[in-house]
């Protein structure tokens, strides 16, 4: 088995609070000095800038999960990841067909920029990236599922925006890969003192928004290689392969 | 209910419980904390937790606004738990300022 750092939720310059420093090139740099393996780019409602930082990434041998970070119809943000990029396309087209119709005020909540890698402006978001789908939580599960994705409920500890705090509580027979947590607390800490999180597989990252923040969270992947599949299988716990990370 | 237009949903074995007031909030972990036994939940959330959450807190009813209707197996547990989920077409706002004028007579 082989230890892999990985940071699986970064927004880019993509998401309208995405720092203007989140480029593409500058997100591969800053992965790098952080020794991260394997990084997840995650931008609200979008896969935009996925494929070309996997791309950029490739040449410093960075693994790159390619996805979003969802907003369901009750306002959860949830992390999804899809295998290859026909996937990816496919996911793409589902998020475009349900977020809600709201243009984006650039004054107000930030540009929404797809770069290329010379850092070239080549394309501009309309509608608003932060606003919520009008697919529910299962909905969505089932819709990453259907596809071989990932679907990992994010932050679910914090205030907004979370499966706490729209929810209430974990839904019994949620189908989740995983569930991120931000606070310091724990996996036994919050098992503990919510028992439905019983059984479910627990990942830290660092939800990035600026160069400087990303690998602030690290999940470490122990597992054969750096591939889909193998991933998949750790989150599992499938064949000793296993995650933790620093609590 | 009558005064109100409501639809009944699910839960119709629940009518006849008693409201003590009403409690209006999207945020499931809000409700979680601030309602009270009795209340009549004003909210456009539909997941099944929202039955769950009215079966803690012993709540009379739920009402759900702007023409949301409850999901399957929320409007399944509704029936289980017999608590009704109410609908109108009308805003949280709307619907709730009728209540009160309602409650207050």
């Amino acid at each position: 088995m082989n230890s892999y750092r990985a940071d699986l939720h970064v927004h880019t310059v993509l998401s309208p609070c995405g720092d203007l420093e989140m480029s593409p090139a500058n997100i591969v740099e800053a992965a790098a000095r952080n020794n991260i393996d394997i990084l997840g780019i995650t931008d609200h409602n979008s896969t935009r800038h996925g494929a070309l930082i996997k791309k950029l990434a490739k040449k410093k041998g960075i693994y790159v999960l390619c996805g979003a970070e969802v907003t369901t119809k009750e306002e959860i943000h949830c992390l999804t990841f899809f295998e290859n990029n026909d996937k990816l396309v496919t996911f793409q087209k589902y998020l475009e067909e349900h977020l809600s119709d709201v243009k984006n005020k650039p004054e107000a909540f930030g540009y929404q920029v797809v770069l290329d890698e010379n850092e070239m402006i080549v394309g501009h978001v309309d509608k608003l990236l932060v606003s919520a789908l009008d697919q529910t939580i299962d909905e969505v599960e089932a819709a990453v599922h259907a596809l071989g994705g990932l679907f990992i409920p994010a932050h679910i500890d914090r205030p907004s925006f979370s499966l706490f705090s729209q929810l209430g509580f974990v839904p019994a027979g949620l189908q989740a890969d995983a569930l991120e947590l931000s606070k310091p607390a724990t996996p036994e800490q919050m098992v503990k003192q919510f028992p439905g999180l019983k059984g479910y597989t627990f990942i830290r990252s660092s939800d990035a928004h600026h160069p400087m923040q990303l690998g602030s969270g690290i999940t470490i992947f122990e597992m054969k290689r750096r591939s889909f599949a193998e991933i998949k299988k750790a989150l599992q716990g499938v064949g000793g392969r296993r995650v933790s990370s620093k609590w | 209910m009558k005064a109100l237009g409501l639809t009944v949903y699910s839960g119709e074995k629940g009518l006849d419980r008693r409201v003590s007031g009403g409690y209006v909030s999207d945020l499931l972990s809000d409700v979680m904390g601030n309602a009270d036994e009795g209340q009549v939940w004003v909210t456009l959330q539909t997941h099944k937790n929202v039955m769950a959450i009215a079966s803690l807190k012993d709540l009379a009813a739920v009402i759900l606004v702007s023409g949301h209707k409850p999901d399957v197996n929320t409007a399944h547990q509704s029936e289980e738990e017999a608590i009704p989920v109410l609908g109108t077409h009308l805003s949280a706002f709307d619907v709730t300022g009728k209540m009160y004028e309602l409650i207050k007579k």
